[in-house]
């Protein structure tokens, strides 16, 4: 039974595809010398040297774009943006490039890109150092959109990822980067969804960094009856719509919990297509709970006051379980 | 740096005159399709800046990679892109050269490396800094050369391009297309520094000027940048001075600019100077005449092939989105 920090995780899964194929190299800010904005390349620059371990100038758009530009001439990139906060800065080259190359060159150009931010709040790093937007890019055909949760998606999506030959960008949230947990084998695709833990009351849908605190909340409720059926996104885009369904069908009930806004937040994407798909399914309106809407500030009561916490998730599931259809006591 | 000397003969001077004459009269009969509806959205033509992508690609080999901006169908085709295909993909057909989807803006043709064609401003030159690193870590000997204009140099991917390729010491050929106007906007309302090729300079880079009304001169700089960089000394960057003799698109009124200026301008066409030049090598009307009349009937023919070719099937809309019979 190995166990690993998250951390330790990816830097194994990058280890491994250095390893594995020449034509993987690691792009970003600090990568290199500084071993890591959170120490995930720690000690690759002196295995794998500076070609492959490149250290790029304060440029996102130029170094995102030329990740795009590399994969297109036959190189596996992996592009770190330091965090989701900065990568606004290589919007236009993810959306109206790494997007849409293959659509607009119809079908001509494979863009076998890799991207990994970290990203989300919880260490008072205050409004612009806080983001969750995975849901924003999970808005865009042609990408996709991986959340690694557990130490063992760390370890192993990275390496799905690098085979799939489409955009793909992985999301690591901050706070999961010391966690430690055991590294099981993988079994699940890039893109479906993992229940977590299995309940017959309610499904709690949540991804990245939100299920630690969901499984804790679900203990918590199961000591007052209440089980709740954990499910791992995993993969945003695209959702992994059968497994949602499978669990609705036992449950009725949905609780999202996204650290993002709620207004035009991915919670909403996943209520829309609940309400679309699954209506017949659900014994209660979706219930979700994000961030609220402010940007996220810097003293640790207003920002945990913002965020998601597990006394909110216990609270939205007790308020869920209670809510009865109409013409039922 | 040694003066490049570059095989002036006859010969190639005609190829280089019936390539310029060949995308003058395609973006004209173009701006006629366009007024007939045939071709729609937007058009960006290239008339006036022939001698910049005729000069610049005769100095290329097949294994170098080429990007574009929308206004790119002069280097299409002097890249080698099939004028079947190219006017296709603009009739939106599926024998498109990008299969119908992309239109004026986004041509693309990976068997002549032609990486489109892109519709913002500045945002191929950071695809070319990965082109280009990606023929270095392969070890290839291919050069990268990137088109963009004036206004290009404004947008913060031009700095970050032009540093990345110096810092990292890239195959990589900048050429700047100074037609003296971001779409309205002169020159001297746009740069603080006028010269460009001066802001490249300032990045390290190896920066020319040339006069880019004239082929022979664009050919000339461009073989010596790219000599320079097999020669391992680091990117290229060449501002050619041009002008655009239409508008900016289709639907530009020109209020930005007077007559007189576009006239001075057409004064020094660059078909125009070659033909009188080569008019002391035996060069007469009626081969003129010869030149036009093959490059219409090209023309003609690529019309009646995007007339009678089909449109995709609707039920295929959802294709191309991601790679299609993977995972």
């Amino acid at each position: 039974m190995i166990e690993l920090s998250y951390r330790e995780a990816i830097r194994e899964a990058l280890r491994e595809a250095l390893l594995d194929d020449p034509r993987v190299l690691l792009m970003g800010e600090d990568v290199g010398h500084y071993g890591g904005c959170y120490a995930v390349s720690k000690g690759l620059l002196a295995e794998f040297g500076p070609e492959r371990i490149r250290d790029t100038p304060l440029s996102e758009s130029g170094f995102v774009g030329a990740g795009i530009g590399a994969a297109l001439g036959g190189l596996r990139p992996i592009v770190e943006v330091m965090t989701v906060n900065f990568s606004l800065l290589a919007l236009d080259q993810i959306v109206n490039n790494a997007a849409t190359l293959r659509h607009m060159s119809g079908g001509q150009l494979s863009v076998p890109l890799v991207i990994r931010m970290a990203y989300g709040a919880g260490r008072q790093l205050a409004a612009q150092h806080s983001h969750s937007f995975e849901g924003w890019y999970a808005h865009i055909p042609g990408i996709k959109v991986l959340c690694p949760a557990t130490v063992t998606d760390a370890r192993f999506m990275l390496a799905q990822a690098l085979a799939d030959p489409d955009p793909v960008i992985l999301f690591e949230h901050v706070m999961l980067y010391n966690r430690q947990e055991v590294v099981d084998a993988p079994t699940l695709t890039m893109e479906q969804a993992a229940v977590r833990r299995s309940g017959r009351d309610l499904t709690l849908i949540t991804w990245g960094g939100n299920l630690p605190k969901s499984m804790e909340a679900a203990e918590q409720l199961a000591q007052e009856g209440i089980e709740v059926e954990v499910l791992d996104l995993r993969c945003l885009r695209p959702l992994d719509k059968p497994t949602l369904f499978t669990s609705l069908k036992k449950t009725h009930r949905a609780l999202i919990v996204d650290e993002s806004w709620r207004q035009g937040g991915m919670s909403a994407e996943i209520a829309a297509t609940l309400t679309e798909e699954a209506f017949w399914l659900l014994d209660a309106p979706i219930t979700r709970v994000c961030s609220a809407e402010v940007p996220i500030p810097y003293p640790a009561h207003l920002e945990q006051a913002a965020l998601p916490s597990v006394e909110k998730i216990i609270a939205a599931a007790r308020a869920l379980q209670g809510l009865q259809p109409r013409g039922q006591p | 740096m040694n003066e490049t000397k570059l095989h002036v003969t006859r010969d190639h001077l005609l190829q280089l005159l019936s390539a310029m004459i060949r995308i003058r009269r395609f973006e004209e009969r173009c701006a006629e399709l366009y007024q007939q509806e045939k071709i729609r959205g937007f058009l960006h033509l290239y008339c006036g800046e022939e001698a910049v992508a005729v000069g610049v690609m005769a100095a290329l080999g097949p294994e170098d990679a080429v990007l574009s901006t929308y206004r790119e169908h002069g280097h299409a085709l002097a890249r080698g892109v099939s004028m079947n295909a190219i006017l296709s993909e603009m009739y939106g057909k599926q024998s498109g050269c990008s299969g119908g989807r992309g239109g004026s803006m986004h041509l693309f043709d990976i068997t002549h490396r032609f990486y489109g064609g892109n519709a913002i401003v500045a945002g191929g030159l950071p695809l070319a800094v990965g082109l280009a690193l990606a023929d270095k870590m392969q070890g290839r000997t291919a050069i990268t050369v990137c088109f963009f204009g004036d206004g290009a140099t404004s947008e913060g991917e031009f700095a970050e391009s032009l540093n990345l390729a110096k810092q990292w010491d890239l195959p990589l050929l900048f050429i700047c297309e100074n037609n003296l106007y971001a779409m309205g906007t002169a020159l001297h309302y746009e740069s603080g520094e006028p010269k460009l090729h001066l802001k490249a300079a300032a990045y390290g880079l190896t920066a020319q000027e040339v006069d880019g009304m004239n082929v022979v001169a664009v050919e000339a700089a461009a073989t010596q940048a790219c000599q320079a960089i097999k020669a391992g000394l680091g990117p290229q960057f060449i501002e050619c001075l041009t002008y655009r003799f239409r508008g900016h698109s289709m639907f530009d009124a020109q209020l930005y600019r007077d007559n007189l200026e576009v006239e001075q301008w057409k004064a020094r066409c660059p078909i125009s100077q070659l033909s009188h030049w080569l008019q002391s090598y035996q060069l007469t009307q009626s081969d003129i005449a010869a030149i036009e009349h093959n490059v219409d009937e090209e023309i003609a023919a690529a019309e009646a092939q995007a007339e009678a070719a089909e449109l995709e099937p609707i039920e295929q809309l959802l294709r191309h989105v991601y790679t299609e019979g993977a995972s």
